[in-house]
C-alpha cells in the first residue's frame, strides 16, 4: 500500500485541528476566536469554489463576491418576508447563486483574458448597485436578519458551536467535491482547456459548456457561503459584494495555492489571521498588507499548498 | 427643457472627468498589456494633494499645478518601484499586485490626512452661476471644467494622433514587439505614458475635489467606471475612450434625471429616486454587456484584427 501523500496528510491534519478548535474555546472561555474561525471557514468555502474556476479552469473571475452576496441577500429577503425555514431558504438561495452564475457566466465566458476579468468585475458591480437600490430591504444600509434559518429540532444554528461544526462540515464536503471533480473527466477537460483551449476544442470538447458548468458550480458554492455568512453575521449589506471582497477571495486562492482544493482554506486562514493580527498591531494594517500581497505575487506564486505535493512518488 | 440641458452639461462634465482617468488607463493597457487597478488611487491622491496645496498656497491654480506635478512624480515612482516587476506577468498577478497598491494608498491617506474627508474651496471668480435665460443658470466652475476638459482631450488627441511621440505610442499600443524591433524604446514609452496617465488622473482629481468630497476610496468608483469605459471604447484606444466616456456620462446624468419620473409611476417618490440612482448605474453595465455581445473588442479596437 502506498503511504498517504503530504497533501492528504495536510488535509486530515487541518480537519482534526479545526474540529478541535471549539474545545480550546471551551477551556479559555473566550468565544471571539471561534467567531473569527467560523468566518474564515465560511470564506474558505467560497474560495474553494472559486478555485474550481480560477485554479483548475484558469478563469480569473473578479466578481465572485457577487454570488456570495446573492446567497446572503436571498436569506435576508426571505427572512424579512417571513420564510424562516432553512429547508426552503437554503435550496432557494443556492439556486439563486447558481442562476446568477449561469446568466453572468453565459455572457462573460464569451470573452477571454483581461476582458473576462473586467466583465466579471462589471457584472458584480451591477449586482452591487442592484442591492444598493433594494430600498425595501435596507438599500445601502443593509438588512438585519432577526432569526437564523430554522431547521426544527434537527439543528439549532443559534448555538455557536453547532453552527461552527456545520460550516466545517460544509467546507470539507466542498473540498472533497472540488478535489473529486478535478480528477474526473470534467475536471480534466477544464484543466486541459486552461492550458490549451484550442487543442481541447480540436479534440472535440465543447469547452464553453464545460466552463459554464464549472462557473455555475462555483456560483452555487458561493451562494452557499453567502447563506452561512448571512446566518453568521445576522446581517447583510451591499458591502459584502464590494469589489475588494472579490479580490480578497482571489488572494486567498493564490496565497493557498491555485488548483489544489485544500489550498484556498490555507489561504483563507493565512489571509484572515494576518489581517486580524495586523489590525491589532496598527490601525494602518493595509499599509503593510498591500506590499505583502505584492511580495506573494512576485515570489510565491505556487502558494502554500505547493509545499505539500499531491503525490509521494518523485518524478 | 432646461433640465435636459443642465443634465446634458452634467453628463458631459462627468464624461470628461472619466475620460481623464480612462485615457491613462487605456494607453498603459494598450502599450504594456498591463491591468492597473491602482489608477484610481492616483485620482484620489491628486484630489488629496489638491486639498492640501490649494489650502496651503491659497490659490486654486497654483495649488492645483503643484498637485498635478506631485501626482505625476508619484506616478513615475509607482511605475518604477511597484509596477515594473509586474510587466510581462499574467493579468492575474497584475490584478493582485495593483490591488495591494490600492490597499496601501487607502491606509497611506488615512495615516497622512486622517480618516475624515476634505473639501476644497473655490476661488471667488469660479464661484457663482452663469445665467443663460430667465430660468436657466449653470455654475461657472462646471463650465470652466468642461472647457478645460475639452481642451485637454483635444491636446491629448493631437499628441497621440499628430506628433511623432504619439505615433510611437500608437505603434507600441498596436504591437509592442514590432514597435520595439523597429527602434522604439518601449521602456521609455511606458514610463512616459505612465507619467502622462498620472498627470491626467491628478488633473481629474483636482477637478473633482471641489465637486465631490475628497475621501478615502473615492478612486474606486471612478476606477471601475473607467475600466468599463476602456472596454467599451476598445482597449488601447484614446478615441474610443473619449466616445465611451461621453456615452457613460450621459447615460448616468440623464438616467438620474429622468428615471425617477418614470419610476414614480410604479414606486413611491423616495423609493423611485433611490431605485433610479441604482438603475442608471446598472444601465451602464447593461450597455457594457450589449457591446461585448455585439462587438467583443469594443468600439475602436487599437490592436488591428486581434
Amino acid at each position: 500500500m502506498k503511504p498517504p501523500s503530504p497533501r492528504l496528510l495536510l488535509t486530515c491534519g487541518l480537519a482534526v485541528l479545526m474540529a478541535l478548535a471549539p474545545l480550546a474555546v471551551r477551556f479559555t472561555g473566550n468565544e471571539y476566536p471561534l467567531i473569527v474561525l467560523t468566518r474564515i471557514v465560511i470564506l474558505a468555502i467560497a474560495a474553494v469554489g472559486l478555485d474550481l474556476i480560477l485554479g483548475y479552469g484558469g478563469m480569473v473571475s473578479l466578481g465572485h463576491a457577487a454570488f456570495v452576496g446573492i446567497g446572503a441577500y436571498a436569506i435576508g429577503i426571505m427572512t424579512a418576508e417571513g420564510i424562516t425555514s432553512g429547508f426552503v431558504q437554503w435550496p432557494l438561495a443556492i439556486l439563486a447563486g447558481a442562476v446568477a452564475a449561469l446568466t453572468i457566466g453565459a455572457l462573460s465566458l464569451r470573452t477571454r483574458g483581461v476582458y473576462f476579468i473586467l466583465v466579471t468585475l462589471a457584472f458584480a458591480q451591477m449586482v452591487y448597485f442592484v442591492s444598493v437600490g433594494l430600498d425595501a430591504y435596507g438599500g445601502e444600509d443593509g438588512l438585519v436578519i432577526p432569526t437564523r434559518s430554522q431547521f426544527g429540532a434537527l439543528l439549532n444554528l443559534s448555538n455557536r458551536t453547532t453552527f461552527y461544526f456545520l460550516c466545517l462540515l460544509v467546507l470539507f464536503a466542498t473540498i472533497a467535491l472540488v478535489a473529486h471533480l478535478a480528477r474526473t473527466r470534467f475536471g480534466l477537460v477544464l484543466r486541459g482547456a486552461a492550458s490549451n483551449e484550442r487543442r481541447m476544442r480540436a479534440l472535440g470538447f465543447p469547452v464553453y459548456r464545460y466552463r459554464l458548468a464549472a462557473f455555475v458550480i462555483a456560483g452555487a458554492l458561493a451562494g452557499l457561503a453567502g447563506i452561512l455568512l448571512a446566518n453568521h453575521s445576522e446581517f447583510v449589506s451591499p458591502s459584502i459584494m464590494n469589489w475588494g471582497r472579490s479580490a480578497d477571495l482571489i488572494i486567498m486562492v493564490v496565497l493557498g495555492g491555485m488548483g489544489s482544493a485544500i489550498g484556498p482554506l490555507l489561504g483563507a486562514l493565512i489571509f484572515m489571521l494576518t489581517e486580524e493580527l495586523l489590525s491589532h498591531v496598527t490601525t494602518y494594517w493595509q499599509l503593510v498588507f498591500g506590499p505583502l500581497i505584492l511580495l506573494v505575487v512576485r515570489f510565491a506564486t505556487s502558494g502554500v499548498a505547493g509545499f505539500f505535493p499531491e503525490r509521494t512518488d518523485e518524478g | 427643457m432646461s433640465l435636459f440641458i443642465e443634465q446634458t452639461l452634467n453628463g458631459v462634465q462627468l464624461a470628461l472627468l472619466l475620460f481623464l482617468v480612462a485615457a491613462g488607463l487605456t494607453l498603459v493597457f494598450g502599450i504594456m498589456d498591463f491591468m492597473n487597478l491602482s489608477h484610481g488611487s492616483l485620482f484620489m491622491m491628486g484630489a488629496y494633494f489638491a486639498a492640501t496645496f490649494v489650502t496651503l498656497t491659497g490659490s486654486f491654480v497654483l495649488g492645483g499645478l503643484i498637485a498635478i506635478v506631485c501626482t505625476t512624480l508619484l506616478g513615475f515612482v509607482i511605475e518604477a518601484v511597484w509596477l515594473r516587476p509586474l510587466f510581462g506577468r499574467g493579468h492575474l498577478d497584475q490584478v493582485l499586485g495593483t490591488f495591494g497598491l490600492v490597499l496601501f494608498f487607502n491606509d497611506f491617506v488615512r495615516l497622512v490626512w486622517g480618516p475624515g474627508g476634505r473639501t476644497v474651496g473655490l476661488p471667488q471668480m469660479l464661484q457663482g452661476h452663469v445665467y443663460f435665460g430667465p430660468n436657466f443658470s449653470y455654475p461657472v466652475y462646471r463650465l470652466v471644467l468642461i472647457a478645460v476638459g475639452l481642451l485637454v482631450a483635444a491636446g491629448l488627441f493631437l499628441l497621440v494622433q499628430r506628433t511623432k511621440t504619439g505615433m510611437i505610442i500608437r505603434a507600441a499600443a498596436s504591437d509592442r514587439e514590432m514597435a520595439g524591433a523597429i527602434g522604439a524604446d518601449i521602456n521609455r514609452v511606458s514610463a512616459m505614458v505612465f507619467g502622462l496617465g498620472a498627470a491626467l488622473a491628478g488633473l481629474a482629481g483636482l477637478f473633482a475635489a471641489p465637486i465631490l468630497t475628497v475621501q478615502i476610496g473615492m478612486g474606486d468608483n471612478i476606477l471601475i467606471l473607467a475600466l468599463v469605459i476602456i472596454v467599451i471604447g476598445g482597449l488601447g484606444s484614446v478615441r474610443g475612450a473619449f466616445l465611451a466616456a461621453l456615452i457613460v456620462g450621459l447615460i448616468d446624468a440623464l438616467g438620474r434625471a429622468y428615471m425617477p419620473n418614470l419610476l414614480r409611476l410604479i414606486l413611491s417618490p423616495v423609493a423611485a429616486s433611490t431605485a433610479a440612482g441604482a438603475l442608471s448605474s446598472v444601465a451602464i453595465y447593461i450597455l457594457l454587456a450589449v457591446i461585448l455581445l455585439v462587438k467583443p473588442q469594443g468600439l475602436f479596437p487599437a490592436r488591428g484584427a486581434r
